[in-house]
């Protein structure tokens, strides 16, 4: 029983890491409605400006964590100003083309300037571990996670749902036209939210080296997990792939240790279930636009 | 093979050879050197190539008077490429020697055409026990992952280890590893109480740890791919298997030198059988060692010391042929070949092409504030037991 316990707050823990990864994406693809394959991009370049701070510059790393956020974020202010800006009436397959050639370049960039072999963040002692709670394995770095990802889904949903710049942003997505005249500076908006998505996804990089490990192929090794993520969940609320990081963790998590031969399936097998019975996602709005 | 690839290649071959003819009264020697220097495998790529400029550095670049000049590809271990690099090389470069194949595809994929060439391919570092007998042209310098799956099966049993449970990643070499380990280790009355193949691109290795976890063996059998040895260590450690008691056991790639200090104090204890150590206690390797790290900033791992002793078995053959690059008799020239190597003496199996090498019970220990493979058994003079059994 407890080891039932153990195995459901592993898939938490993961579940809630993926969906910090993912949420950038849902918020580019969902309501800004443009395909940002290189999101991972930005997830690698939190985790190694992570690394470099806490190896190399021997900063700790809770106060690296906020800065991996912050130069995320900026990249991604730097890129939307400069290049994505331009792509925004594009059509989306110019949009996959650009943004993948993007990751491709970020891929040979950190290779050449870091190396290609996997590197790993120093932990603080107090990170390191397991302790035992009623008998069941709780690993802190993971408690961490779970405590980090759960604070942040939080206030994300209270920013849109609550806050003036929430009700701006939406209005922005449903109709720019109407939303520009009643004088929402529309493109502000837009760059905002963009490098908000590319800050959350370098936190979940620096978050994330620890346990899916952190190379230069980052981008294109995990792309399929955050996709995954956004379209079970449906790219219209933040709800939608909260919920689906938590079912893909879990699911995932429990399916390697039940079923260790079916393992890497179950995701797939999860994800073909719920599209089937919910072809926009468990939270998607039917043809919205 | 289709009709056309196979036309092709067999025009290829007959260039190749009509063109070697001339390249004989050359005074190049070229040597094609294929490797992943880019994707996943770089590191091992980027380890063999450093070894052979170190090797030529430290030797000169004319053998019985030729001057030796090596042409880097690379293939990103995808063996589609490694063919069409090797047939480029072959015909257009007229190489005479290919060397290096990161992964087993690629040197398998090169093997046709290396017969068709009539010429030697030095494998520097693929480790399936099947590669030398695709070609009578190849020679192997790295090692076999029979040699030390089986003998790291024969410690266990014969060392207290009753249980084990097997953590190993679903692909060809895992499953050789696996294999071998199973034959010896049951053989010597070790139980499996536990196995589980992992996907080759995972993630997380959480819930397999949680099973071997649960199954409480004595030692944990593991073999993934260079690069996620770390990430596994450090959730082994993580979900405390290294306080329940539970070892780790293995052959040396996980802990591969170039890996090793990223990982951590979690590592420390863990038994591995392997070819080579940074730490290994010869003269010859210190010296090694000392040169590698001054001129590339880093210590050598096991793939390093492949290439370094694939370079010099070049040279060596190319000295006894009088700097004559006729295939047959440089592989001639090599069979049989024995030399000191920085992981200590080695020879060419005459009968298999294959490297005959000692194989050593390592244990991780902190030496001077940095972890090593310290070695404390060894096991002399091992061949393939993938082709000694047949």
């Amino acid at each position: 029983m407890t080891t039932l316990f153990t195995i459901l707050f592993d898939g938490v823990a993961y579940g809630m890491l993926l969906f910090v990864l993912a949420c950038g994406l849902a918020v580019t693809l969902g309501l800004m409605n443009f395909v940002n394959l290189a999101h991972g991009a930005f997830a690698m370049a939190g985790g190694y400006i992570c690394a470099v701070l806490v190896n190399n510059q021997g900063w700790p790393f809770f106060s690296a964590l906020p800065l991996a956020f912050v130069s995320s974020a900026l990249i991604g202010v730097a890129l939307e100003r400069t290049l994505y800006r331009h792509l925004y009436t594009r059509s989306h397959l110019d949009q996959v083309l650009f943004t993948i050639g993007l990751t491709f370049m970020s891929v040979a960039a950190v290779d050449y300037i870091m190396g290609s072999s996997r590197i790993f963040i120093k932990l603080p002692a107090a990170l390191e571990g397991q302790f035992d709670f009623f008998g069941v394995g709780i690993g802190r770095y993971r408690l961490m996670i779970i405590v980090i990802c759960g604070l942040l889904t939080v206030a994300l949903q209270l920013i849109l749902a609550k806050t003036r710049f929430g009700s701006r942003l939406r209005a922005a997505v449903d109709d720019p036209r109407a939303a520009s005249g009643l004088g929402i500076n529309v493109p502000q908006v837009f760059a905002f939210t963009f490098a908000f998505g590319c800050g959350l996804a370098g936190l979940g990089g620096a978050l994330s080296a620890e346990i899916l490990g952190l190379d230069p192929y980052f981008p294109l090794k995990f792309m399929i997990y955050f996709l995954i993520v956004v379209t079970v969940g449906g790219s219209s609320s933040i709800t939608g792939p909260f919920l689906a990081s938590l079912l893909l963790g879990i699911g995932d998590v429990a399916g390697k240790y039940y079923v260790p031969k079916m393992g890497p399936f179950v995701i797939y097998t999860i994800m073909i279930v719920i599209l089937i019975w919910r072809p926009n996602g468990l939270f998607g709005r039917a043809a919205a636009r | 093979m289709s009709i056309r690839s196979q036309l092709l290649l067999a025009a290829g071959s007959v260039a190749a050879m009509l063109a070697l003819a001339p390249a004989q009264a050359q005074e190049t020697v070229k040597i094609g050197l294929i490797l992943p220097m880019t994707g996943g495998q770089a590191s091992t790529g980027k380890q063999i190539d450093n070894a052979v400029k170190l090797y030529m550095q430290q030797n000169g670049d004319t053998v019985a008077g030729k001057k030796i000049e090596v042409i880097l590809k690379d293939d990103a271990a995808v063996p589609d490429n490694t063919k069409r690099l090797a047939q480029e090389l072959i015909v257009n470069d007229k190489v005479n020697f290919i060397a290096g194949f990161g992964v087993t595809p690629a040197a398998l994929a090169a093997a046709p055409l290396a017969t068709q060439a009539k010429i030697p391919e030095i494998v520097m570092a693929a480790g399936t026990s099947i590669i030398t007998e695709r070609s009578p042209y190849i020679v192997r310098t790295s090692f076999t992952l029979a040699q030390s799956s089986t003998i790291i099966g024969d410690w266990a049993a014969k060392n207290g280890i009753k249980k084990v449970a097997t953590l190993t990643s679903d692909y060809a070499p895992g499953n050789d590893a696996l294999n071998f380990f199973k034959q010896n280790f049951t053989a010597g009355g070790g139980e499996i109480v536990e196995e589980v193949k992992v996907p080759l691109q995972n993630p997380d290795f959480a819930p397999f740890l949680q099973r071997m976890k649960d199954a409480k063996p004595d030692a944990v059998f593991v073999f993934v791919p260079a690069g996620q040895g770390g990430n596994f260590m450090k959730q082994y450690a993580e979900r405390g298997l290294d306080k329940s008691g539970i070892k780790v056991i293995g052959p040396g790639d996980v802990m591969d030198d170039d890996l090793l200090n990223g990982m951590g104090d979690a590592a420390l204890g863990t038994v591995t059988a392997h070819l080579y150590s940074a730490a290994h206690p010869s003269a010859a390797n210190k010296e090694f060692v000392a040169a590698y790290k001054k001129a590339f900033g880093q210590r050598p791992g096991f793939m390093a010391v492949g290439g370094y002793d694939g370079i010099r078995l070049i040279y060596e053959a190319l000295k006894k042929t009088g700097g004559k690059t006729d295939g047959d008799a440089l592989i001639g020239a090599m069979k049989g070949a024995k030399w000191e190597s920085p992981r200590g003496p080695i020879s060419i199996d005459p009968e298999t092409r294959d490297i005959v090498q000692n194989i050593y019970i390592r244990k991780v220990e902190k030496v001077d504030g940095e972890l090593y493979n310290v070695e404390f058994a060894t096991f002399e003079a091992v061949k393939d037991s993938g082709k000694t059994k047949k």
